[in-house]
């Protein structure tokens, strides 16, 4: 099956991340035939798809702690297809992961300082600012700064996740599925702040099933689907695209309406999962 | 009449077993000092148990034998300083004392330190590298355990000649004489017990500090409460494996200096043995996985199972260690302060 060509990217320069034929087994079972992705400086790129199309995977091979079975990953102009995680980290590439990986038995301030475990802060100047900021975006972690993590709610444990990650300063920031299991409206709001963080300058590689909200926000997605990239472009236009509206946000093709409902495309995207991928349209015209 | 003969045959006669609460009264301070004494070796040894448990959930059976190194370790050190196993205590001054005593105890600390790190490398990591199922790592455990004994059984007197190892127990260089300090109602608290008790209490403690407040430590209670997490904040799983190892080889390279002023002939190739499966009763008991439980599992641990045997007769000491094991995790499977430095995967 030939591979359409995913690399369109929107800004000039060389790429942050350049990602090229990645392909990832568990075992004998390939999770990811050979994807191929870019992420630019300063860029928003979201990754959708519906449960088990290979994003989380791609995200953990990103962060090294998958190995994978062909393929290149270049950081910043640099091969880092072979190196250990904790050395990416420490190059700038940091993760938040699905389900949030907020250690439990620790308090939220141990929680973001282990976020600059591998990315040293030069003075005590410099830290100060770092954690200024985070508590600045997320007023509700300085409230609970001597609470252990595992006491949280799911949305306070999403900030801390976002704002651990923040603590390393990340050249790449990567989020997957921020919004899993949270109200709709804390959806909206970690999303403004996803938004706000990547207006202070930081690049972000995103992970969603909230079609909407994400590519509404997006610079730039790709449509992921049984370990492939089937579809890439730009977030707005991929919004009004008929069959990625059909398959990803929950509306019918030929609808057109808008749903203001912000619950409605996860429960589009859940049930586009549940149905597997044989009854979905054809997205590769 | 408080003593209670249960039959009067020869197979349960007066010798096997007896009940008399009365003798715990007459020696309660004497037994709780001797508790507390085996309390403190047990706890050190618990925490190398505890730490490993935390970050790799795998029981190192084979701890009990970086504990028996620690005890060859400190003597080798002591005879290359020119002593001789004759028997007698060495007294060249309270200085000079607590100078040998302070060479012996970094000398089995760096020979523990050393076997223990050497054990994860060369058992555990490889099985590690191909994902083995934790029943392959038991084993394994159980083997390191026998080839260290063994090894010390068997080729250590020939690498040595004839003055280490061996089929028979090291002739004591004794450092220290107990002498009594002062008593407190029957019991007499000497210059061992202090030694022992403020030693296990400094050394848990200065663990427990770099464990819940340094850097360090919280990288090992991140690998412990969430591993994939840990990983992804660039902290390196092996390192942070190697230096938990290292921390309970130390501990218990401490405690083999502690326990040979205790049992000075008690240097032998198994003698790591039982003492080992009580400390890993004790960290069990006190909660696996829980730095603080370990402390007080082996100070319960060591003080009951001395007040049982002024109870029940001298041979039944083990039994109630381990009986009360049985109790504790009937009633409370977590043990008494349940497991903490990796709460995350209960």
């Amino acid at each position: 099956m030939s591979q359409p060509d995913p690399n369109q990217p929107t800004t000039s320069g060389d790429p942050l991340l350049e990602i090229s034929n990645m392909a990832v087994a568990y075992g004998r079972i390939e999770a990811l035939h050979g994807i191929s992705l870019t992420v630019n400086p300063g860029e928003l790129v979201t990754l959708i798809g519906a449960n088990g199309a290979g994003k989380t995977t791609t995200m953990r091979a990103i962060s090294g702690i998958l190995p994978l079975s062909s393929g290149r990953v270049i950081f910043d102009g640099r091969d880092i297809t072979r190196m250990k995680a904790h050395q990416r980290v420490a190059a700038g590439i940091i993760q938040a992961p699905e389900g949030r990986g907020v250690f439990p038995g620790m308090t939220v301030q141990e929680n973001l300082d282990m976020g600059h475990y591998a990315r040293k802060f030069d003075s005590k100047a410099d830290y100060d600012e770092a954690l200024e900021r985070v508590y600045s975006l997320f007023p509700r972690l300085l409230e609970r700064r001597k609470q252990a993590g595992g006491t949280m709610s799911g949305g306070e444990q999403q900030m801390l996740a976002i704002g651990r990650a923040l603590m390393a300063r990340p050249r790449l920031l990567l989020l997957d599925e921020p919004s899993m299991g949270l109200a709709p409206m804390i959806i909206q709001q970690i999303f403004r702040i996803i938004s706000e963080i990547n207006q202070q300058g930081t690049t972000i590689l995103l992970v969603e099933q909230n079609a909407q909200q994400a590519l509404s926000r997006s610079d730039r997605a790709y449509i992921m689907e049984t370990g492939e990239v089937i579809k890439t472009g730009v977030g707005k236009e991929l919004l009004v695209d008929p069959s990625v509206k059909e398959a990803y946000l929950g509306v019918g093709a030929d609808s057109g309406s808008d749903t203001s409902r912000a619950a409605a495309p996860a429960a589009g995207a859940v049930a586009g999962g549940a149905a597997g991928a044989a009854e979905r349209p054809d997205l590769r015209k | 009449m408080s003593f209670l003969a249960l039959s009067s045959g020869p197979l349960l006669s007066n010798d096997v077993i007896s009940f008399d609460i009365a003798n715990l009264g007459r020696s309660f301070f004497q037994s709780t000092l001797d508790g507390l004494e085996w309390g403190a070796i047990y706890a050190l040894v618990a925490v190398g148990y505890t730490l490993v448990y935390g970050v790799l959930r795998l029981i190192n059976f084979a701890h009990s034998e970086v504990f028996m190194a620690g005890m060859f370790g400190q003597y080798a050190a002591l005879m290359a300083l020119g002593f001789t196993p004759n028997g007698n205590a060495y007294n060249e001054g309270p200085v000079m004392t607590i100078l040998y005593l302070g060479i012996a105890m970094l000398a089995g600390m760096a020979v523990s330190c050393v076997v223990a790190v050497s054990l994860e490398r060369v058992a555990y990591r490889p099985l590690r590298k191909r994902s083995a199922p934790p029943l392959v790592f038991l084993i394994t455990a159980i083997g390191a355990s026998f080839v260290l004994q063994e090894f010390v059984h068997f080729v250590l007197p020939n690498l040595t000649g004839q003055t280490l190892g061996g089929v028979n127990a090291q002739q004591p260089i004794k450092l220290v004489n107990r002498e009594e300090l002062f008593s407190v109602g029957d019991g007499s608290v000497s210059n061992l017990t202090l030694i022992l008790v403020l030693s296990a209490l400094v050394l848990t403690g200065i663990t427990d500090i770099i464990v819940n407040r340094t850097k360090f430590g919280r990288g090992i209670r991140a690998v412990a409460q969430d591993p994939t997490t840990a990983t992804l904040m660039g902290v390196s799983r092996e390192r942070v494996i190697m230096l938990t190892f290292a921390i309970g080889g130390i501990l218990a390279g401490a405690a083999a200096l502690l326990y040979t002023l205790k049992i000075p002939n008690g240097i032998i190739f198994n003698g790591g043995f039982i003492l080992g499966i009580k400390a890993f009763s004790a960290a069990v008991l006190g909660g696996i996985g829980n730095l603080r439980g370990a402390l007080l599992g082996g100070l319960i641990l060591g003080v009951a199972e001395n007040w049982g045997q002024y109870i029940f007769g001298n041979n039944w000491k083990d039994v109630i260690a381990f009986a009360l094991l049985v109790l504790v995790l009937m009633f409370r499977p977590t043990g008494i302060l349940g497991e903490k430095l990796g709460r995350a995967r209960a």
